[in-house]
C-alpha cells in the first residue's frame, strides 16, 4: 500500500471502513497501481479478500505485492486470499474437457450464452462467507477489471446486475467492501462501457480517477488522481468532496503531490 | 495480458561461474532469439527491428500482445509484419500467420532476406524496430500462459545477449529457408466456409485452440485498412492489448512535401507499453518518433533530430541513432 495515499484518503489498515464501494477509474493511463494499493492495504488490514483478476497472471500481482510488503502466496495458503485467475480459468472453460470444467467455473459464461454472471456471483459469495474458523475482518471483493467483462461479451445490464448482487451480499449482508477497476475515456464511443462507468459512479462511495496529463507525457509526473468522496449523509445532502493530486510512480511506491508541485519543478 | 516465463531447461552458455541458485523449475529455457529482461524477468523476443525493440523497452515480452495501428495505406505496417515473420524464420520459431485478405503463403514468399553481414552490423549502431500485431507461437505450439516465475538478475552483460537481426527489403527470403520453417495458416475466407458455426466446447486439436483464441482479435482489429474502423471496438482492443503502436505515414499528407521530412516516411506513436511484474515500465524519455526506411535499414529516430538533419545536413549526414 502507498502510505501517502492512505493519508490522502484518511484510511488506515488498523481500522478499515466497512460497507463501501470504491470505484477505480483510469483514462488515458494505467490505473492498475491503485489495484495493487488496495490489494496490499486490505491484506495488511487483516481482511479476507476475494480477488477476481481478469487481466494479468498471478505471478504478476505476486511480484508487485512482494515489493509492497505482502506475499500473495502466503495469503492464499492461510486462506486470507481467494484468487480467481481469469486467464487460466478462461482457457479451461474454452478448451478444457467437459468433466474438468464442471458446473462451478466462475467464468462459465464465456462458453455459454455469454452473459450470465450468476456463477461468478456465487463464487464471490461462497469465498467471502465467513466460515467458523476464520478470524478475518470484513470481507473485500476486488475486481480487475470490469471493462474486460464487456469485451468478453457480457451485456452492460448484466454487469450492473452482478455488481448490484455483490453489493447486497458483500456490502450490506457481510459488511464488507468492494473495489472495482474500470476504464473510461472522455470522448469514448464505447457506449456500453460508459453506461457501466456512469452507473458505478453514482453508486460508489469513493471514486479514484487516474488520468493522464492533458498536456501529454511527462517523465516526472505520470498522471493526475481525482479523489471524489461522496457526502456521507444522504439526508443532509452534503456535497461531494473533490480533490486533485498529481502522482509519480516509482518502483515500490507512488508519491502524491499537489498540482504543479512536483519535486522536479520545485 | 499475461506475463509469462517458461520453465525448465539448461542455463545459457557463456554465463559466468557465479550463478544465483534458483529452483530447477524456474530456470528460463534458452529459446533461440530470446533473452530474459533485466527489468521484469520475462523473456523478451525481438520484433524484427532492433530499434523498435529499443523503443519498447528491450523487446516484446513473450506472451504479450502487440497491436499495430496501420498507417493510411498499410504500407509500413505490412512491412513491419514481414520483419516480424522474417525474425521468426531466422530464429527457427514456428509461425502462425493469420490473414483476412492476402493468402498467408503469398505473405511468406515476400519476406525480406536477413543480413548476416557482421561488418554492416558494426557500422550500424542503431537498433531497428518493427512492430507486428500478430502473435507468434513458440516452438511447441503451446500457449504457454503462466508459469511461476522468479525474477532473475542477469549476471552476464546485456550487450552480449542482444536480440534481433537486420533485413534487406530488396531481397526476398530464400525458398530453402522458408521450406525448413514450420508454419501454420489461418485464412479468414477459408475458415468461414469450413466452420460456419463456432462451437468452442467441442474443439480439441491444438491448431484450433490457437485459432480460437486470436480469432476475435483478428475480426475486430481489421487486418486490412479498408474495413471501416469501429472506434468502440478499437478502444476495447487497445485496452486489452499489452503494447500498442501506431504508424502515421506521410503519404498523401501535407507533410510529404515538407522539406523537413524529406528523408522520413512517417511517424511512430507508442501508445501503450505493458507494465509487467512491476509498477513501472521501461518507457523511453521521448515519445516523438519518426521512422525512415532505406533498402537495408528501417530506423526510428527522435523527431527533434529531423530538424538537425535539415538545418545542418553535412554535420548530421550520418544518422543520429536512437539510443
Amino acid at each position: 500500500m502507498f502510505l501517502e495515499l492512505n493519508e490522502l484518503l484518511n484510511a488506515s489498515p488498523e481500522r478499515p471502513e466497512q460497507g463501501k464501494l470504491t470505484l477505480l477509474c483510469d483514462t488515458k493511463t494505467d490505473g492498475s497501481f491503485l489495484v495493487h494499493h488496495f490489494l496490499s492495504f486490505y491484506l495488511k488490514a487483516g481482511c479476507k479478500v476475494c480477488f477476481v483478476a481478469l487481466l494479468q497472471s498471478f505471478s504478476h500481482y505476486n511480484i508487485i505485492a512482494q515489493k509492497l510488503g505482502v506475499s500473495l502466496t502466503a495469503a492464499k495458503e492461510r486462506g486470507q486470499l481467494v484468487f480467481l485467475e481469469g486467464l487460466k480459468s478462461c482457457f479451461d472453460v474454452l478448451f478444457g474437457e467437459e468433466q474438468h470444467v464442471g458446473q462451478t467455473n466462475p467464468l462459465r459464461f464465456v462458453s455459454e450464452d455469454g452473459s450470465n454472471l450468476k456463477t461468478m456471483y456465487e463464487f464471490v459469495r461462497t469465498s467471502l462467507m465467513a466460515s467458523g474458523s476464520d478470524s478475518w475482518k470484513c470481507p473485500v471483493l476486488l475486481m480487475d477489471d470490469l471493462s474486460v467483462l464487456l469485451s468478453l461479451g457480457v451485456r452492460p445490464v448484466d454487469v450492473l446486475d452482478f455488481i448490484h448482487y455483490c453489493r447486497v451480499a458483500v456490502c450490506s449482508q457481510l459488511k464488507g467492501n468492494i473495489v472495482v477497476l474500470v476504464h473510461s475515456n472522455d470522448d469514448s464511443e464505447d457506449e456500453a462501457n460508459e453506461l457501466v462507468v456512469n452507473s458505478l459512479c453514482h453508486q460508489s462511495n469513493l471514486i479514484l480517477w487516474a488520468e493522464g496529463l492533458a498536456t501529454g507525457f511527462c517523465k516526472d509526473v505520470h498522471g493526475q488522481l481525482k479523489i471524489i468522496q461522496k457526502g456521507s449523509s444522504e439526508l443532509k445532502a452534503e456535497r461531494n468532496l473533490l480533490r486533485i493530486y498529481q502522482y509519480k510512480i516509482q518502483d515500490k511506491n507512488v508519491t502524491f503531490f499537489a498540482r504543479g508541485m512536483s519535486a522536479a519543478v520545485l | 495480458m499475461a506475463a509469462l516465463a517458461t520453465g525448465g531447461g539448461m542455463p545459457s552458455d557463456g554465463a559466468t561461474s557465479f550463478q544465483r541458485k534458483v529452483p530447477a523449475s524456474s530456470r528460463l529455457a534458452t529459446i533461440a532469439g530470446t533473452r530474459p529482461s533485466v527489468r521484469h524477468g520475462q523473456l523478451l523476443l525481438s520484433s524484427g527491428l532492433p530499434s523498435l525493440d529499443c523503443v519498447l523497452g528491450g523487446g516484446l515480452a513473450v506472451g504479450t500482445l502487440l497491436l499495430i495501428e496501420e498507417d493510411k495505406y498499410s504500407i509500413y505496417s505490412n512491412l513491419l509484419f514481414k520483419y516480424f515473420l522474417a525474425e521468426g524464420i531466422v530464429c527457427g520459431h514456428n509461425l502462425f500467420v493469420a490473414s483476412a485478405k492476402e493468402d498467408p503463403a503469398d505473405i511468406l514468399k515476400e519476406l525480406p532476406a536477413p543480413l548476416f553481414d557482421d561488418a554492416h552490423k558494426n557500422q550500424v549502431n542503431e537498433k531497428e524496430t518493427a512492430i507486428k500485431s500478430k502473435q507468434e507461437s513458440q516452438e511447441s505450439m503451446k500457449i504457454a500462459w503462466r508459469y511461476q516465475n522468479l525474477p532473475r538478475i542477469e549476471v552476464s552483460p546485456a550487450a552480449s545477449a542482444r536480440i534481433g537481426h537486420y533485413y534487406d527489403v530488396s531481397k526476398m527470403v530464400s525458398p530453402e529457408l522458408l521450406q525448413s520453417t514450420k508454419w501454420h495458416r489461418f485464412f479468414v475466407p477459408e475458415e468461414m466456409s469450413l466452420h460456419p458455426e463456432i462451437k468452442t466446447c467441442n474443439m480439441t486439436c491444438g491448431y484450433t485452440r490457437l485459432l480460437q483464441s486470436i480469432q476475435r482479435i483478428i475480426y475486430q482489429e481489421g487486418f486490412d485498412g479498408s474495413y471501416p474502423q469501429n472506434k468502440a471496438i478499437m478502444e476495447r482492443v487497445t485496452n486489452l492489448s499489452d503494447t500498442v503502436v501506431g504508424l502515421e505515414s506521410f503519404i498523401g499528407s501535407e507533410r510529404e512535401t515538407n522539406p523537413l521530412y524529406k528523408d522520413y516516411q512517417g511517424l511512430i506513436h507508442v501508445h501503450k507499453i505493458p507494465r509487467l511484474n512491476s509498477l513501472i515500465c521501461d518507457v523511453s524519455g521521448t515519445k516523438d518518433l519518426a521512422f525512415r526506411l532505406k533498402r537495408k535499414l528501417f530506423t526510428i529516430e527522435v523527431r527533434e533530430t529531423v530538424l538537425f538533419h535539415y538545418l545542418e545536413p553535412e554535420r548530421w549526414s550520418k544518422s543520429y541513432h536512437l539510443v
